[in-house]
């Protein structure tokens, strides 16, 4: 029975299935046999419970009334509000420290290779501290705040920026304003009669500047009462410093990507894209990156993965991200370990499949259709 | 010949009654306690202590542990194991030290921890004495003008995640209604930095803590502590539920710190008093009388040994919080008017 090789590839494997069923009810077993020891329940009511605490810094409306639930969606909120603005900056100056890498100018060219050979061998961590504290705890006390055009404010407790309180009654406007800045790319690519409406759609975010100026009723400017500035909004360093050390870290990696997808485009396609006469930024944006796409987004995924990640942290610079909020206090408040450690993982195992799955989408988009 | 042997085998029975009648009278203090018989077996002790606070546990230039919190796992290392040095520390976090005690990595955690209801039932915690008494403070810089803590209405105030500190906020702001922001910063480090520049109106933590954050700051007159301790937060060692007799030694060995500075015996003096003490109440406590180690697990010289190692509880407190300019209050002894009081010694 044993001596046909598929038979006993077949055993091999139930016997290695059987072994992870096994381990698996081990780890169970033994983790709540040890919290009945301990007198502990395991349970996620305690979601329901009156939190208690404060959380510095949300999008959303936060109240030491509302409960641990609410906390979780604040705090997932903050992880990613900064894994996106991480990944765009990443992106883009990932891109553009990538091209110019390659560039004919060897100033460029070593300047790119000094900054990623500089950012992607030093640690992250101490980044995000060296522009928390070497950087941004620079800047002046509120105040002497720095004060730039149009009533925008900075200072070491964050960039303050002037509120527009909308006319009640005229609310909407904004809303629209919000859907015309939306549509706005995909008017681009219309056709109306056979012809793309291109770069007159720019006309839509201007008309939506002037809806949403038609509605406003006063502008809150900042301005110092007490301790801090009130009124406005504020950025808070802490997503600054974060944002600056993830994204930072991450471009130098892009830019590697990037070079690399470039390169591997055959000479034959820079040639060809010579020879029909087109300006070197048209042949980079034309011809190449196009098809250097299609090889680099496999690659960007996983940066994207390491971007989401890392944004735990947050937890040393104060920013509430869920890691910080989650198995810092509401691990110690509510006395749930397995809980909290369980809902982390959830939470970064769900955003980095959905992440994923986006981008798996578009790589099948882009990639080469073969006929 | 043989009346020879008969009279030597009877007086060997004889003799063997007297040792087990003996021996069995010694088994009157036979203490059961898995923790002790580990550590005895291991030969160390393993305390769980702060990663670095000065006054209660930090690491010296030479990398030599110190503290009020140290003095305190080298105490309880002298009564059971007869050597203060035979201690290992590891340092833990706020947010992970009741799980490193509760998974056993530890034997006890002295780490200026707060006494709670919920940590007492919920996590299965046992209290082995107070060794601090204190509340949360707040520390400002004197250049705010800030007097008292009700006038911090819309001030940030930098804090340690994972402690009560940050309920404490947030309830004492409900009850004045003001608002406190906080911004909760994992490690000590960024925190003080943060305060240092000004990202923060202040800093807050438990009195001592606070002063020793003072003592941290790069020109510690420019901050205030102010009056107010805004809660009780009545710090000690923390040990397993499920093992009586150890948590006891741990809690008797700070009434043994707190009973020499009752009697007057320092790390000086205590072996001259040794010598010709008359007193009952210090004959029994250095041993000469009584059986109170015994009847702890440990032998009677017990107490000695730990005012030997470490001196007295007011010795180490003057050493470890007197260069915070930390004064005594709460924790002065019960006859100066503080809260520390050693059990009675019957």
């Amino acid at each position: 029975m044993i001596r046909q090789p598929s038979r006993r590839a077949k055993i091999g494997q139930w016997l290695l299935l059987l072994a992870i069923v096994a381990g698996g009810w081990l780890i169970v077993e033994n983790v709540s046999e040890n919290l009945a020891r301990k007198n502990l329940h395991f349970g996620f009511g305690f979601l329901e419970q009156q939190s208690h605490f404060d959380i510095p810094f949300h999008l959303i409306s936060w109240t030491v009334f509302n409960t641990y639930g609410r906390a979780l969606l604040v705090s997932l909120l903050n992880t990613v509000l900064v894994s996106a603005l991480a990944i765009v900056t990443a992106s883009l100056l990932g891109l553009l420290v990538g091209v110019m890498r390659l560039s004919v100018n060897w100033l460029v060219r070593n300047i790119a290779l000094c900054y990623i050979e500089f950012v992607r061998n030093t640690p992250q961590l101490v980044q995000i501290i060296f522009w928390y504290v070497g950087v941004l705890q620079a800047l002046p006390s509120p105040r002497q705040s720095i004060v730039f055009p149009g009533g925008i404010l900075l200072n070491i407790r964050g960039l303050y920026i002037p509120d527009a309180v909308m006319n009640p009654g005229l609310e909407w406007l904004s809303w629209l304003a919000l859907a015309l800045v939306v549509a706005t790319p995909f008017v681009w690519r219309l056709r109306v009669r056979g012809e793309r409406i291109g770069s007159k759609a720019l006309l839509l975010p201007l008309l939506a500047v002037a809806c949403f100026a038609a509605g406003v009723d006063q502008v809150v400017y900042p301005e110092l009462k007490g301790f801090n500035l009130a009124g406005g909004t504020q950025v808070p360093p802490e997503l600054v410093a974060l944002w600056m050390g993830i994204a930072i870290y991450a471009s130098a990696f892009i830019a590697e990507i990037v070079r690399g997808s470039i390169e591997a485009i055959p000479k034959g396609q820079h040639e060809a894209a010579l020879s029909i006469g087109l300006h070197s930024w048209q042949r980079l944006a034309l011809v190449i990156l196009p098809q250097a796409l299609r090889i680099m987004v496999p690659q960007m995924t996983s940066q994207y993965l390491n971007i989401i990640k890392s944004s735990s942290l947050g937890a040393a610079i104060a920013y509430p991200e869920v890691f910080a909020i989650f198995t810092g206090t509401v691990l110690n408040q509510a006395n749930k370990e397995i809980e909290t450690i369980l809902i982390v993982v959830a939470i970064f195992v769900t955003l980095n499949l959905l992440t994923s799955m986006m981008m798996n989408w578009y790589n099948r988009r882009v990639a080469l259709v073969e006929r | 010949m043989r009346s020879l042997l008969k009279l030597v085998a009877c007086c060997a029975v004889v003799a063997g009654m007297v040792g087990f009648v003996g021996e069995s009278v010694a088994q009157n203090y036979d203490v059961k306690s898995p923790t002790m018989d580990a550590i005895k077996k291991r030969g160390e002790l393993i305390c769980g202590v702060d990663t670095g606070i000065p006054g209660f546990a930090y690491q010296d230039a030479s990398g030599k542990w110190q503290g009020l919190d140290i003095a305190y796992c080298r105490a309880i290392a002298a009564a059971l194991l007869g050597n203060p040095d035979k201690v290992k520390y590891i340092g833990t976090t706020s947010k992970v030290r009741f799980s490193v005690l509760q998974s056993g990595e530890i034997d006890v955690l002295i780490r200026d921890s707060t006494q709670t209801l919920t940590r007492n039932t919920e996590l299965g915690l046992a209290f082995g004495g107070l060794n601090f008494f204190t509340g949360q403070a707040f520390m400002v810089k004197r250049s705010l003008n800030v007097a008292h803590v009700k006038e911090l209405n819309g001030a940030t105030i930098c804090v340690l995640t994972g402690t009560t500190l940050e309920l404490n906020i947030a309830d004492y702001g409900r009850a004045n209604n003001i608002k406190i922001n906080t911004l909760l910063f994992e490690r000590p480090e960024e925190a003080f930095a943060a305060a240092e520049a000004g990202r923060c109106d202040g800093y807050t933590d438990d009195g001592g803590s606070v002063a020793a954050a003072r003592s941290a700051m790069k020109s510690p007159k420019d901050w205030l502590i102010l009056p107010e301790l805004i809660s009780r937060e009545f710090l000690g060692a923390y040990t397993r539920q499920g093992d009586d007799r150890w948590t006891i030694l741990v809690r008797w060995v700070h009434h043994a710190m707190l009973e020499a500075e009752v009697l007057g015996i320092t790390q000086a003096n205590v072996d001259d008093i040794k010598k010709s003490a008359t007193n009952p109440e210090v004959r029994g406590f250095l041993g000469l009388e009584e059986n109170f180690g015994k009847k702890l697990g440990v032998d009677n010289e017990w107490a000695y040994r730990i005012v030997k190692a470490v001196g007295n509880y007011g010795e180490n407190y003057d050493k470890y919080f007197g260069p915070l300019e930390l004064p005594r209050g709460w924790n002065e002894l019960y006859t100066k008017g503080g809260l520390q009081y050693p059990l009675p010694w019957r």
